[in-house]
């Protein structure tokens, strides 16, 4: 067990390549009770959650989510969060762990709308089904057709006759479900879960787990691909930023960094030599100390060393091309030792459609 | 579980100690906590080993981990099948994954290591 954001879990339970395959062939599930949940309701929801995220909120459907960024003035992340979007006058948020209480007040701080902004994470455990047998699993347990809720869509309805928030969203890059039910009912449903799963071979997953299911699917985790100090527009999460939505915290130094160029941009990295780039290793290139490591882990799918890593862009370059960067050799400092590395397209896995 | 016949270190290695030869290894609930070992990094055979400094490393999927020796001398031996099956240290860490066999220059410093049965009190006692 480690002490992750104040929660007592376990890094692994059988093993982080058998939970890891476990999910990328067949169904794992996760604990992940630890994620905080806030709740904006009012009039004006859309507009606060438009204000405090880069997202277009207001351009969700009733039932419908999407990956967002909170960022600060200067436009660093605050946190990386999943927006739904609940009724046109209530938006349910799942923040990191670490970041809860930070994200309520930076909400709280910004409003300054007919909007109430609750933190709600006592009333919310977190049970992930990820694989392409969690949906067999999932509908074993509910009277909800699994086959309508697309893909980050969700739906309230009941699992194992508990009231829950059905999402069809993961943190895995395999196809999923995050169930959102009061903490009460949540060790009777991981049961239910692991019985309903153990046909297709169930696994309980750890940390260690979803953080390589996670890398290999390059899905950013806050603390190593971003931070304060990084926007999403060098984090590869342009697309999570919507300028044309309007006012945003954060929007005007978004629009100068863009104007100015990105000096430095996330890469992925494949090892050549023996060794694991592990976060915060320094990147060579050319000879001279040019970044660092975000993530790096040995790949249980693809059998190679991985890893995500922050490099320099050509400092004029408006719209940098990250393709440029692809086929780089470059050096990972490895415990005093250059160890070779070369620069790769991501993600690293992309499951079958 | 934990040979009788080996000492044990705080930090989760083992010592056998026959003659002027000691072997060395990591322990059942060592290999337990890293999970999947992936690298193992030994010395090169000649190097003076000092007791209780690094000896090398093991890198599991989740992290890396020093090993510290738990006796001096030097470098006789190196387990060469571990560069190719890393993995033997999960299923077999007291037996065919020892790491290196060190000629000892004071065989008496195992004495004031842990017996089997302080070492599972200690294990026990840290969880």
């Amino acid at each position: 067990m480690v002490d992750f954001g104040g929660w007592d879990m376990p890094v692994q339970y059988s093993g982080i390549i058998d939970e890891h395959n476990a999910v990328r062939n067949g169904v794992g599930i996760f604990d992940v009770s630890h994620m905080g949940e806030i709740e904006i309701r009012g009039p004006e929801a859309a507009k606060l959650a438009d204000f405090v995220t880069t997202n277009h909120a207001g351009k969700l459907k009733i039932g419908q989510a999407h990956y967002s960024g909170l960022l600060y003035p200067h436009g660093g992340f605050v946190d990386d969060i999943l927006v739904h979007k609940v009724a046109e006058d209530h938006f349910f948020l799942c923040v990191n762990a670490a970041n809860q209480e930070k994200d309520h007040e930076h909400i709280v701080a910004h409003n300054r709308f007919d909007a109430q902004v609750e933190f709600a994470s006592e009333r919310y455990a977190q049970i992930a089904l990820q694989g392409p047998k969690a949906r067999a699993t999932l509908q074993k347990m509910t009277p909800v057709d699994l086959s309508a809720i697309k893909y980050y869509w969700f739906t309230d309805g009941a699992v194992s006759g508990v009231p829950a928030r059905i999402a069809h969203t993961g943190y895995t890059g395999e196809d999923g479900f995050e169930i959102y039910v009061p903490p009460a009912e949540a060790e009777r449903l991981w049961n239910e879960a692991i019985s309903a799963g153990a046909e297709f071979g169930i696994k309980p997953c750890g940390l260690g787990a979803r953080n390589t299911l996670r890398l290999e699917a390059k899905m950013a985790l806050y603390g190593h691909e971003i931070d304060a100090s990084i926007s999403p527009l060098e984090a590869d999460l342009a697309w999570i930023v919507k300028f044309d939505k309007g006012d945003f915290v954060g929007r005007d130094a978004l629009l100068k960094q863009e104007e100015k160029g990105l000096t430095r941009t996330l890469v992925g990295f494949e090892m050549c030599g023996r060794g694991i780039g592990r976060d915060g290793y320094e990147v060579y290139l050319d000879g001279a100390p040019a970044g660092w490591v975000t993530s790096g882990s040995p790949s249980p799918t693809l059998c190679k060393n991985i890893g995500l890593c922050y490099l320099p862009v050509g400092q004029a370059q408006a719209d940098p091309d990250i393709d440029k960067t692809i086929g780089k050799t470059i050096q990972i400092m490895i415990r005093n030792q250059p160890v070779d590395a070369i620069t790769v397209a991501t993600p690293f896995y992309k499951r079958a459609k | 579980m934990y040979p009788e016949n080996y000492r044990y270190t705080k930090e989760h290695e083992w010592v056998l100690v026959e003659g002027d030869t000691g072997t060395i290894g990591i322990t059942d609930h060592a290999q337990e906590e890293l999970g999947d070992i992936v690298y193992v990094d030994l010395p090169k055979v000649g190097a003076a080993i000092e007791q209780g400094k690094s000896l090398g490393s093991v890198e599991s999927v989740k992290a890396v981990s020093d090993i510290y020796s738990p006796v001096s001398g030097e470098v006789k031996e190196i387990n060469a099948n571990l560069t190719d099956k890393p993995e033997s240290l999960n299923s077999d860490p007291h037996g065919a994954a020892w790491l290196v066999k060190l000629k000892l220059s004071n065989p008496a410093e195992a004495q004031s290591l842990m017996t089997a049965a302080e070492y599972q009190a200690y294990i026990g006692a840290e969880k």
